[in-house]
């Protein structure tokens, strides 16, 4: 069976010969950050990288968490990590939300922070860097706001940067 | 089939704002307290996990994906129920009597003091082309059921109130109420009117919180718990919830869930075989409504017995004796998960000042809420 179906144009709708309802949504959302994530962000607005050490599983996780998902067990310690990592993975996004090709590429990574257990970091932009040169293994550094800029956010360092 | 029981819970007593904790960190609390409580040795004895959430409450699409980590549910079975917890109970007896699961864990909670914008949350459950245009505030909706309910039933605006005056009475005695009170049937009545017939005071206010319980097959309930609570019978229905055309006289999520959930427990007579109800009561006829619809009052009789104190504690048929939704306050999909706590405390002899003196077979029932004609009815029992 092939159901061609018809094609429409943009004249189509405008003209109102094909009906339809617009929405828009209205959702709006204030998420507690709690324990973990708060003083993670209030690390972040001085300028300063924490992570979580469970001494049971002796495992130092970031972001922290108030309790360790593996053994359950809310004896935890609060770790200063360095702002230096490695590149664990990366892409280069050419593409910008309206699906338009982007002059300068987005360049999302994820880099594992020096001092937390592997597998464990922060995910994050990088700049200052030839996106061909980007490979996985490759030695980076927070670039942060100046601190009268920091409001306790994820965004309070820039990106990352070879070094 | 193994019979299924509750045999551990948890809980963060409800708040109206929780800004100090996540709720990752509420859940964890919850969990940590209901294992325990169910004697396990270690979260990794559960067999399976079920949490009760809805996408668009929590802020966060497939939500699913964010429920494994404060359960001790990492690399376990886990899925998530969009419905309440009575939803999510039935979800986990089925999981257990499989014969694949012996241990499953229910987990249900809510943040509404997340959501800044609830009532357009809400709203995206009434139609987008037909309803939504039109504008109007979806507690309407109530309005609308109960003006229908009032006019059907002659059930009276004053024994509307008595629903109230009686919950948050009862939530005087209960530790973990954000909403009790002492009021007169004329406070009520003389409250804001808000959404006609109902007023201010008749509404549930919202709550935040967490509660996890775990449930276990027979062999393995009698091991783990002196005081094993089991589940008799569940039902959940879902009606066509179409505003134009439900029929807005009956309450058939509510009848039906009821009726299927009395085959399972082999009652006859609700109202001789149940000790006690904890029925929903998000505004203040829906209780009434719902004790109508399950079969224990005749049409138009639920509002006279509540006048006369039969719904009280010390009454003939004792009906939200935590303080229900109105007392306690609405934890949105977890609000079933507040009926059942009652309920296990009761029929553990655990709830303290409320503690009634017959308490060996209940029932709980509950309601999706708004624009909902979806709810779940669980029967439980010491035996
Ligand atoms: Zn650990």
């Amino acid at each position: 069976m092939h159901l061609k179906g018809t094609a429409i144009s943009k004249q189509d709708l405008d003209s109102g010969k094909v009906l339809f309802t617009r929405g828009d949504p209205h959702a709006h959302y204030t998420w507690d950050t709690g324990i973990g994530i708060g003083r993670y962000l209030e690390g972040l607005r001085k300028g300063k990288i924490f992570g979580t050490h469970c001494k049971k599983c002796n495992r130092t996780v970031i972001p922290p968490r108030a309790f360790c998902e593996l053994c359950f067990s809310s004896n935890i310690e609060w770790r200063h990590l360095k702002d230096t990592g490695v590149i664990n993975t990366f892409s280069i996004c050419y593409v910008s939300w309206d699906a338009q090709r982007v002059q300068t590429p987005y360049l999302p990574a994820v880099i594992e922070i020096d001092g937390a257990s592997k597998g464990h970091g922060i995910l994050h932009l990088l700049d200052e860097v030839d996106p061909k040169l980007i490979r996985i293994g490759m030695k980076v550094k927070a670039v942060w706001k100046r601190p009268e800029e920091r409001t306790g956010a994820i965004t309070d360092i820039q990106y990352f940067k070879p070094y | 089939m193994t019979k299924v029981a509750i045999v551990g819970l948890g809980y963060t007593p409800p708040r109206p704002l929780t800004p100090d904790v996540s709720y990752k960190e509420m859940i964890y609390e919850a969990a940590v307290k209901s294992y325990h409580d169910a004697n396990l040795d270690s979260h990794r004895d559960i067999d399976g996990f079920v949490t009760c959430a809805e996408d668009l409450i929590e802020g966060t699409s497939i939500f699913d994906e964010y429920t494994p980590d404060q359960l001790g549910a990492v690399q376990k079975p886990m899925h998530t129920i969009t419905g309440d917890t009575l939803h999510g109970l039935a979800a986990a007896v089925m999981n257990i009597q499989t014969g694949l699961m012996d241990i499953v864990v229910v987990e249900s909670h809510s943040k509404a003091s997340n959501i800044k914008t609830y009532p357009h949350i809400i709203n995206y459950a009434t139609d987008p082309i037909l309803n939504r245009p039109l504008n109007f505030h979806p507690h309407t909706i109530a309005g609308l059921e109960m003006q229908n309910f009032l006019s059907h039933t002659k059930t009276t605006l004053e024994q509307c109130a008595a629903v109230v005056v009686k919950n948050k009475k009862n939530a005087l005695k209960n530790d973990l109420s954000c909403y009790g009170a002492r009021l007169t049937t004329r406070e009520v009545l003389d409250s804001p009117l808000t959404f006609s017939p109902l007023t201010q005071l008749q509404m549930a206010d919202h709550i935040d919180g967490a509660i996890v319980f775990v449930l276990a097959s027979q062999k393995i309930a009698k091991k783990l718990s002196k005081k094993p609570i089991w589940i008799k019978g569940c039902g959940w229905i879902s009606d066509s919830p179409t505003l134009e055309t439900r029929n807005w006289n009956v309450c058939e999520y509510a009848r039906l869930s009821a009726k299927m959930a009395y085959k399972q427990a082999k009652i006859k007579n609700p109202k001789t075989q149940i000790d006690f109800f904890e029925v929903d009561d998000t505004f203040s006829y829906k209780e009434l409504q719902h004790l109508e619809a399950i079969g224990v009052y005749k049409e138009g009789t639920a509002g006279r017995a509540c006048l006369n104190g039969d719904l009280d504690p010390d009454g003939k048929t004792p009906v939200n004796v935590s303080g229900g939704c109105l007392g306690v306050g609405s934890l949105l999909e977890a609000s079933g998960a507040l009926r059942t706590l009652e309920i296990i405390k009761q029929l553990r002899g655990e709830a303290g000042p409320r503690q009634l003196k017959k308490a060996n077979t209940a029932l709980a029932l509950s309601w999706r809420g708004i624009p909902s004609t979806s709810g779940a009815t669980i029967i439980f029992s010491r035996k």
